[in-house]
């Protein structure tokens, strides 16, 4: 079903542009056109067709799902959550107070705050297409993984003494009064309704992400053209111990979010790049951003964002080295 | 004169919303004081969760979204 995408990008580049298939510049640009136009077209059904079946679902809803809920379950659900619930990335500071003042721990919320950026539909739906459905399986594992052992390692050394004073204070309140913050009763939508929803939400993703896509497949082409085959293979191919704390400092500085990520790592990985190392350069540039670090400041002591950013950078590194070790079992 | 308080973190969302506010009330001839809040405790007091969101009197009468020029018009008249 996808080869519609090759002859796109054959009619374009070869037939219309006269670029051999031969040259550099012929074979990236017709890896650009056909990954971009796939991934265009998918971005657009799936958006909308996920925004139809979650139109109900928001912020507000999971407070509520969570609040009072037993720890134990709560790491996981907040994880879940966190990949599933749509919302934006200049939110994440009301979201975490209001989780906070409803009581909800520290680790749960940081549960739902982490795996966020690491999990969303649109990646899971790019993995899908170009990696295909084991690697995904594996990514959102891990995804979660490291949302839910994050989440338990915050609450263990009890994050919350580093709170700002008025989030402490807030989340003392709420641990008092547990009575749940219903927001009402879950009111049925209508599928006019939830149709203007997607339509929005389609518009807005659409718009935050395309850029992203471009710039992602750009350097994926720009790799798969002009990297000599075989260089990554012979100088990182082995999984080098070395190469994954490198890659994952290599993508502190980088920020990109999920969508633009994916499309490199489909070129690292058909480049030879063994997946641990791959993994771990990936979940750095989504999930280790400094701008993200600075707003949570607001609400966090230095302490609490040092651990923090600490806490990412041994995940991702672990993640790297246990998967290329896995990797001949895989 | 309406006091409209315009929650969020500065995102650029806020930003429109507290500019179509004041194209609004403009149109229709209301004096209107739009302040935009970012202080997160603040927000946090008001229940917010999603941002941006409008409140008026201290009532929150919108939250998560740009609000759209029907529901400002409202706001206004009452």
């Amino acid at each position: 079903m996808f080869e519609i995408f090759t002859q796109l990008a054959d009619w374009l580049v070869y037939r219309l542009m006269g670029l051999s298939p031969d040259t550099k510049l012929g074979d990236a640009l017709h890896f650009f056109v056909e990954d971009v136009s796939k991934i265009y077209v998918l971005l657009v059904v799936m958006i909308y067709l996920i925004a139809l079946a979650r139109a109900s679902l928001n912020v507000e809803r999971v407070r509520d799902f969570l609040a009072g809920r037993h720890r134990g379950v709560g790491y996981v659900l907040g994880s879940g959550f966190g990949a599933i619930t749509p919302f934006c990335s200049c939110s994440s500071i009301p979201v975490f107070l209001g989780f906070t003042s409803a009581g909800i721990p520290v680790g749960i919320t940081m549960a739902f705050l982490l795996t966020s950026p690491l999990i969303n539909e649109v990646a899971v739906l790019l993995l899908m297409s170009l990696l295909g459905w084991k690697f995904t399986l594996l990514y959102v594992i891990v995804g979660m993984g490291v949302g839910i052992l994050g989440g338990l390692f915050l609450d263990q050394i009890r994050a919350e003494r580093w709170l700002q004073s008025f989030a402490q204070k807030a989340l003392e309140r709420g641990r008092q009064h547990q009575q749940p913050t219903q927001t009402g009763p879950v009111e049925k939508l209508a599928f006019s309704e939830r149709h203007r929803f997607a339509k929005t939400e389609t518009g807005e993703i659409f718009g935050r992400v395309w850029k992203w896509v471009i710039i992602g497949v750009g350097l994926g082409a720009a790799l798969h053209g002009f990297v000599p085959d075989g260089w990554i293979e012979t100088h990182l191919g082995d999984g080098q111990w070395w190469s994954v704390p490198a890659a994952v400092g290599l993508g502190i500085p980088l920020y990109s979010n999920a969508t633009g990520v994916i499309p490199v790592m489909e070129s690292l990985i058909v480049n030879g790049l063994p997946i641990g190392t791959t993994l771990a350069f990936c979940m750095s540039t989504v999930a280790a951003s400094f701008p993200e670090f600075i707003l949570l400041k607001q609400v966090m002591q230095w302490r609490l964002l040092a651990i923090l950013f600490a806490v990412l950078l041994t995940a991702f590194t672990l993640v790297g080295w246990i998967f290329n070790l896995l990797t001949p079992f895989i | 004169m309406k006091e409209i308080k315009v929650l969020g973190s500065g995102c650029s969302k806020c930003i429109k919303t507290a500019e179509i506010i004041s194209k609004v009330a403009a149109e229709v001839g209301t004096d209107v004081n739009v302040i935009k809040e970012t202080n997160p405790e603040a927000i946090m007091n008001y229940g917010v969760m999603s941002t941006p969101a409008v409140v008026i009197d201290d009532q929150v009468v919108h939250s998560g979204s740009i609000p759209s020029q029907d529901a400002i018009r409202g706001w206004l008249k009452s």
